[in-house]
């Protein structure tokens, strides 16, 4: 009964290291291959767009919700954007109630800039009155159950979340937003969608979408926002350097993934 | 009776409802309860040891409910966290299980249980504690009896069965609405009740037998869930 869930055991992580070098994974993936997605769109109804995503037994949940208030003083003609993650205790062993730790708060700024950077939502377009009324987009992310790369799926559910979201109407007289009864007016969205995509460095190996137990004994992550091969907003995470050599064969990972994964994302938004 | 609901429901019917075992691969136990348009998820992680230590109770264990809704589960977003709302119904969710649990067989130890509230349609608090107590179950927790939570009520002067948002907080013809969730052991005994409205004693006593019918229904199909997924293992 007494587990200690908090790490992978040194044995395991050796047996990974192992394994990678000879090209292998204990789920039998290749290393620059994901795990079977699955996305489900319009999962909680009382939000403005949400959506569920699966990346193996990876799960989480991402809500977008609309709400108009003033904008902020450096952007008087841009519509608000805010991007938080919780993780739930109810995802992960792991996980405590409590004020959000650093895992959560990087989890939500991290994607945040992904969104924010690739310019994926065009702010301008969610102004009502310049320098009084603007709409605030929240997009909330939780975890319901956390084997591994949370980062990567809640990327792809925001993408789903944002793309079927539709603006309720707004009664300018009363200043009021009618939550519940939505237009037909969607957020606008660029062309191009970005996906935060994560290289994990694990002895000599790079892979993408770790499970739990790889993402334990990972040396070092490199996450990339990018859309249509331009980069937005990376992010490298754990105390371990990394050769530039590396990081550029990260980066053409990171190129070929995003090739392979954006059709799997767009079958599920048709 | 001739009293109509805006959503077409008879006084005494119920949302439809469906719940499902086993949705968190990571938890010890879980479990989705869905009533029209509310849906909880539980998951259960324990027995463990409690920590800090000072906490621990030799005597016996400490069932610990955390209740919360997702910022997106209402029409108007909530901030993310625990409120006085939510702290109140997480407290209130334990005295509903405690009863049937037989908690004293983890002296030291602590069983959690986590409710995430994923869309809100009134009825969460016993659609958390259904979830909650299938959640118990399937994680193996030793239990004298299962426990089903409903709400009744009354809209102006009719008596009726599980109000839904509408009904609950913006019905306001003629004596208004009252909601009184409650939960039953299978053998009818009542583990929680709360009434938010007025009422007078003869009318409660209707809903509560009204209620008590109803729990048999949940239990039902909360029995139905956990056979499915104990076939499956």
């Amino acid at each position: 009964m007494e587990t200690n869930f908090s790490t992978t055991a040194n044995i395991t992580g050796e047996r990974i290291k192992q394994y990678l070098r000879e090209g292998k994974r204990f789920d039998g993936r290749d290393l620059d291959e994901f795990r079977e997605l699955s996305i489900k769109t319009d999962v909680s109804k009382n939000a403005e767009g949400s959506a569920s995503v699966k990346l193996g037994q990876t799960e989480v949940m991402v809500g977008v919700k609309l709400d108009v208030s003033a904008p902020y003083p450096d952007s008087l003609d841009q519509g608000n954007l805010m991007v938080t993650a919780e993780l739930l205790p109810l995802s992960s062993p792991r996980f405590e109630s409590g004020p959000p730790k650093f895992e959560a708060i990087e989890l939500g700024r991290v994607l945040d800039r992904v969104v924010r950077e690739s310019k994926f939502i065009d702010l301008k377009k969610l102004c009502i009155k310049e320098g009084e009324k603007v709409w605030t987009v929240f997009i909330d992310i939780y975890s319901i159950n956390d084997d591994g790369n949370l980062l990567d799926a809640a990327g792809i559910g925001i993408i789903a979340a944002l793309k079927t979201a539709r603006i309720p109407k707004y009664d300018e007289a009363k200043e009021k937003v009618l939550f519940g009864e939505l237009t037909d007016q969607k957020i606008p969205l660029s062309k191009n969608i970005p996906i935060s995509i994560t290289v994990h460095k694990i002895g000599d190996n790079l892979i993408v979408d770790p499970t739990k137990e790889e993402e334990d004994v990972s040396d070092t992550r490199i996450t990339v926002g990018s859309a249509d091969g331009i980069i937005s907003s990376m992010q490298k995470g754990n105390s371990i350097a990394l050769d530039v050599k590396d990081l550029y064969e990260a980066l053409d990972l990171i190129e070929s993934s995003y090739k392979t994964l954006l059709p799997k994302i767009e079958k599920f938004l048709k | 009776m001739t009293f109509k609901r805006k959503d077409g429901r008879k006084a005494d019917e119920m949302r439809p409802i469906s719940a499902k075992v086993g949705v968190v691969p990571n938890a010890d136990g879980s479990a989705m309860y869905t009533s029209g348009k509310t849906i909880a998820i539980a998951a259960v992680y324990g027995p463990k040891k409690m920590h800090p230590q000072h906490l621990q109770n030799p005597e016996k264990g400490t069932l610990r409910c955390n209740y919360s809704m997702l910022s997106f589960s209402v029409s108007e977003r909530i901030r993310p966290g625990p409120n006085r709302r939510s702290t109140e119904i997480s407290k209130i969710t334990e005295w509903a299980l405690e009863p049937v649990l037989m908690i004293n067989q983890f002296p030291n130890m602590v069983i959690d249980v986590h409710i995430n509230i994923i869309q809100a349609d009134a009825g969460t608090r016993c659609a958390g504690i259904n979830a909650a107590a299938m959640a118990l179950a399937h994680a193996g927790i030793p239990m004298r009896n299962m426990i089903s939570s409903i709400s009744a009520g009354k809209l102006d002067k009719t008596i009726v069965l599980d109000l839904d948002k509408h009904e609950d907080s913006e019905f306001n013809e003629g004596e208004g609405s009252t909601d009184i969730p409650m939960t039953f052991t299978n053998d009818g005994k009542l583990t929680h009740i709360q009434v938010d409205g007025h009422i007078t004693k003869e009318q409660l006593k209707e809903a509560i037998s009204l209620a008590r019918e109803a729990s048999k229904k949940v239990y039902a199909v909360q029995k139905k869930a956990l056979k499915e997924v104990g076939e499956q293992q």
